[in-house]
């Protein structure tokens, strides 16, 4: 038996509703060491123009909520609640990255305003459309998390 | 930083409307409504409140909309103001009366009144905002029905009653009957992390107070100016609305309009913003 398949039939006894692709951990399953995540969640390699929209649209990432960025400065308005994040691709690896955007407690503490994109550890009262989902699906959370790496000084 | 300024810039660019570009802030003004009421929107706070100085919504918001607000002539909320007074003095339901019938002028009688709600019902047991207030007159008094959540003559009424407190300082008596208990529970709902996004009233108001959050400033968001009218909706927002909203906004459940939970938090939140000046109808983004 292969990992993958493990990990689906994992995925599938938990009942998630985002269809669980074989290869792909399931949110409690990741792995977070020395504030890293090793490797792809899903398998594959991201992919950083998908990840760009991600990022941007405000139904998925949403990052500009927070984030300024100067790669997306057609887009209108830039959140300061946390960091630019210009250059944040010489600042972490990928593996830092990909921890920061699934599950940022993990990197900076529960004290963080940053969601976990792919954490099922989420707040009291969800409601009944995003109950069982991360905001992200583990894929999404690849590209994106390519796509940072591309913002370097 | 360079993003934000060019942001800021293609906005104002864009939307043609102002209004709608980010604000600065919270700013170093005076609010004089109509060059002759004075608001009180900056104050020390109370004691316990976690800020030196609580501030009001309005120092957040653009130069635009803030003028606006100390304009009555300008400001669309003043019309829900006569729309108000107009209910005040119209008979309804069984009884033949109206609120004028039991209160008499509502200029000379509510006169304070909005500033110091909400106030603890021994009848019911529980905190009464406005709404609430007047639904138990038009029930008990009236026997009238009471008004649907959000109804347009609830919002026009509320209104019109907060405005007669324009310019006095916001106030909640906690030492009526259990309002304590009511406090601690709103202060509790206050600081719990909730929904899909993990956020609580504080990670946004508290902690985040003077950033933007996208298109949004955030203030220390207070309730002062409630009912607000919010040129996005072109509409009055009703408190509890507002609340709904920012709880939805954190992809949680949100509670019923007057619920026990939703009727705690606006205690505590009331209680922040003591001293604030009324600002009814304010005017916000
Ligand atoms: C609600 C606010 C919020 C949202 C939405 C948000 N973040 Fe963050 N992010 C923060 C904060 C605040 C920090 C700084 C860490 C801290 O203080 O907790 C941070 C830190 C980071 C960092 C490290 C920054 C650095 O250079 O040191 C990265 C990378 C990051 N976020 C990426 C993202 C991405 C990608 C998204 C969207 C998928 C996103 N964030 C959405 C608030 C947010
Ligand atoms: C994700 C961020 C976020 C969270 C969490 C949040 N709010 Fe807000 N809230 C906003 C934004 C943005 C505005 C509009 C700009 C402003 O006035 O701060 C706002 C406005 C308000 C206002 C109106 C202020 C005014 O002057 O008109 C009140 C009152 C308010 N929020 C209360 C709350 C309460 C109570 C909670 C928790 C139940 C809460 N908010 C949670 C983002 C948030």
């Amino acid at each position: 038996m292969t990992r993958g398949f493990i990990y689906s039939i994992a995925a599938a006894t938990l009942a998630l509703s985002a269809p669980a692709m074989a290869g792909t951990v399931a949110p409690g399953d990741v792995v977070f060491a020395d504030m890293s995540v090793a490797t792809s969640m899903t398998g594959e390699t991201g992919d950083p123009a998908n990840g760009r929209k991600v990022f941007a649209d405000r139904k998925k990432g949403n990052c500009l909520a927070c984030h300024a960025n100067t790669d997306l400065k057609n887009e209108l308005f830039h959140g300061d609640v946390g960091p630019s994040l210009d250059g944040a691709g010489s600042r972490w690896s990928p593996e830092q990255l990909r921890a920061i955007v699934a599950n940022s407690k993990q990197v900076f503490g529960d004290q963080t305003v940053m969601p976990g994109f792919y954490s099922l550890v989420v707040g009291k009262d969800i409601a009944k459309e995003f109950e069982g989902k991360t905001i992200l699906s583990a894929q999404e959370v690849e590209d994106v998390v390519a796509y940072l790496t591309t913002l370097t000084d | 930083m360079l993003s934000l300024k060019s942001a800021a810039l293609a906005g104002v660019i864009l939307s043609g409307l102002s209004s709608f570009a980010l604000a600065g802030g919270p700013v170093d003004e005076e609010l004089v409504i109509d060059g002759e009421t004075q608001i009180t929107t900056r104050t020390k706070a109370a004691e316990g409140v976690p800020f030196e100085e609580v501030t009001s919504g309005w120092l957040y918001r653009t130069e635009e909309t803030r003028a606006l607000e100390a304009d009555s002539f300008q400001n669309p909320g003043m019309l829900y103001v006569e729309r108000g007074e107009e209910i005040w003095n119209t008979v309804d339901g069984e009884a033949g009366k109206s609120c004028a019938s039991c209160h008499g002028d509502g200029q000379e009688f509510l006169k304070g009144v909005g500033a110091a709600y909400p106030k603890w019902n021994a009848k019911a047991g529980k905190p009464f905002n406005i709404e609430l207030q007047i639904n138990q007159c038009r029930e008990d008094n009236m026997q009238a029905k009471p008004y649907k959540f959000d109804s347009a003559d609830q919002k026009a009424l509320t209104t019109y009653i907060k405005n007669q407190s324009l310019g006095m300082p916001m106030h909640v008596d906690l030492a009526q009957g259990d309002m304590q208990s009511w406090w601690d529970r709103g202060k509790e709902t206050y600081y719990t992390r909730m929904g899909q996004l993990n956020l609580s009233c504080s990670n946004c108001h508290e902690e985040n107070n003077g950033n933007y959050i996208r298109a949004d400033h955030l203030s220390q968001g207070n309730v002062n100016g409630f009912p607000t009218y919010r040129l996005k909706q072109a509409d009055m927002v009703s408190l509890h609305n507002r609340f709904r909203g920012c709880i939805r906004d954190t992809r949680a459940e949100f509670p019923a309009a007057f619920s026990d939970e939703l009727m705690a938090l606006e205690v505590y939140v009331t209680w922040r913003g003591t001293g604030l000046g009324i600002e009814t109808p304010s005017v916000r983004q």
